[in-house]
């Protein structure tokens, strides 16, 4: 990024650090420090505090592969979680909206990206080969792909259900379909398609079931 | 002069890469106007009515406006979701493949029905063909005509003699066959008849007739080794998406993922 010459070195350094973080374009990059620089000394000492405890004392969950600041992770670690379904995440972050829903009550497995192809990125790239362990030792029941409904999700999603499939789990994926909120007038074919094929029987005797059968 | 009218546009997305907090950019073949790449504003948000429209491996009917950088997707309808390619990950990894040979190779701006046409036909069969690999090696040997690359299948591409089916070598960097001499002499890699013939037979046949050829596992193999090594010597490098080819044909055949309404089913 280009610096006038009236901007001090060490504000500049500042400046250039945080436009090369994620999503932070030059104007706020320079808000950020002129904030920090007018700040109390006690918080930019508390923002760099941070910023190297979140360096030095994080690692992954040696099971899951979440970040986490004790191994094993909360979740892995908590006897109340159901260690027979694993849900099998792209990104940490993924974990947080998932948790967010309150319904899945087992264990998660990060893979810390997903296999795209055409970049050159494949399973070795991914925390893959972490995920086959655990399921060798046979205690868990189900595997649940919560990848994104993207191609790059669609490839890892298909690639596991190779791998895992011919190993007797339950592999499931997460359902598609409509956002909530969203209108049936601007879907597009295939999320409508989803929709369709997996809808959700609203009869008395059937609360909560779907009609998988795809026939409509 | 920049352009200040929408540019309306059918187009195939060959692909997308995330950009911002909500953003992609979509990699897109317009018939008239080539590879073009366009943002897709908030697509990554669950509540995107554009989202849909602009997956990666379909083909719609685009807005763009003119951006500083590159154009803005302002209106987008799916023509073509090809489920099929979405639904079976031997269908995507072909697909794929296509995909990446067409966006690595395609000119921005510059149009062509012809490769766009090859493109849609290819991805279609690939989605719903009942041998959905023919429709991959049918794609890369008319690419190859396409692009100036049409491989030398008549006369040895060294000795200029006529071939015949049996003992010949296929020579990528020389851009074609070699007859029997010239591949004892050390040209070419070895090409079985079967696999000579496949060629020639390619060469002058609809897509529907070629489909109908029965080939043995290990012939559809050569003949792919022998058009992968043809594309990428007109490529000068390795297509990435082949790693994962190799790697799902590697992962074994286990069953397909279920949803969980199959188990669930009323």
């Amino acid at each position: 990024m280009q610096r006038s010459p009236v901007t001090a070195p060490t504000l500049a350094r500042l400046i250039d650090a945080f436009h090369r973080l994620p999503g932070i374009g030059p104007k706020s990059a320079q808000r950020l420090a002129y904030h920090i620089l007018r700040a109390p000394r006690a918080e930019a000492e508390a923002l760099a505090e941070a910023l190297l405890e979140v360096k030095d004392r994080t690692q992954l969950c040696s099971v899951c592969q979440n970040i986490t600041d004790a191994d094993p992770c909360a979740v892995c670690s908590d006897p109340n979680r159901a260690a027979d379904t694993i849900c099998v995440v792209e990104e940490p972050l993924d974990i947080v909206a998932i948790e967010r829903t309150g319904v899945h009550r087992g264990r998660y497995h990060v893979l810390h990206g997903a296999i795209s192809p055409m970049d050159g990125v494949g399973p070795e790239d991914l925390k893959v080969r972490e995920l086959l362990e655990r399921l060798g030792d046979h205690t868990v029941q189900e595997v649940i792909l919560a990848t994104n409904p993207n191609l790059e999700g669609e490839a890892t999603a298909g690639y596991l259900s190779r791998v895992i499939g011919a190993m007797g789990v339950r592999l499931t994926r997460i359902a598609h379909g409509l956002p909530v909120g969203a209108d049936v007038e601007y879907a597009d074919e295939r999320t409508l398609r989803e929709a369709l094929t997996h809808r959700v029987r609203m009869d008395g005797d059937a609360d909560g079931q779907t009609d998988g059968d795809g026939a409509t | 002069m920049p352009r200040t009218q929408p540019l309306r546009t059918e187009a195939i997305v060959l692909r997308q890469r995330p950009i911002g907090d909500a953003d992609k950019v979509c990699v897109l073949l317009s018939p008239a106007h080539g590879r073009l790449e366009a943002v897709a504003r908030g697509v990554r948000k669950t509540t995107s009515r554009l989202a849909g429209h602009v997956e990666a491996l379909s083909r719609g009917s685009f807005q763009l406006a003119q951006g500083r950088s590159m154009h803005i997707v302002t209106q987008a309808q799916t023509l073509d979701a090809w489920p099929g390619l979405h639904d079976d990950i031997d269908r995507l990894s072909l697909a794929v493949g296509v995909a990446e040979l067409i966006d690595r190779t395609a000119v921005a701006e510059v149009g062509s029905r012809a490769l766009y046409e090859l493109t849609r036909e290819t991805l279609s069969r690939i989605a719903d063909a009942d041998n959905p690999a023919a429709a991959a090696r049918w794609f890369r040997l008319r690419w190859l005509d396409q692009q100036g690359y049409q491989p030398e299948l008549g006369d040895c591409v060294r000795c200029r003699a006529a071939l015949e089916p049996e003992g010949n070598g296929l020579a990528a960097l020389e851009g074609g066959v070699v007859c029997p001499d010239c591949h004892r002499a050390g040209a070419g890699a070895p090409l079985s008849s079967t696999a000579f013939r496949l060629l020639r037979y390619m060469r002058r046949s609809s897509f529907d007739l070629t489909a109908q050829v029965r080939l043995s596992p290990a012939a559809a193999a050569e003949v792919d080794r022998h058009l992968s090594a043809l594309v990428e010597h007109a490529l000068d490098g390795r297509l990435r998406s082949s790693s994962f080819a190799r790697a799902l044909e590697g992962a074994g055949r286990g069953a397909r993922v279920t949803k969980e309404t199959d188990h669930a089913a009323v």
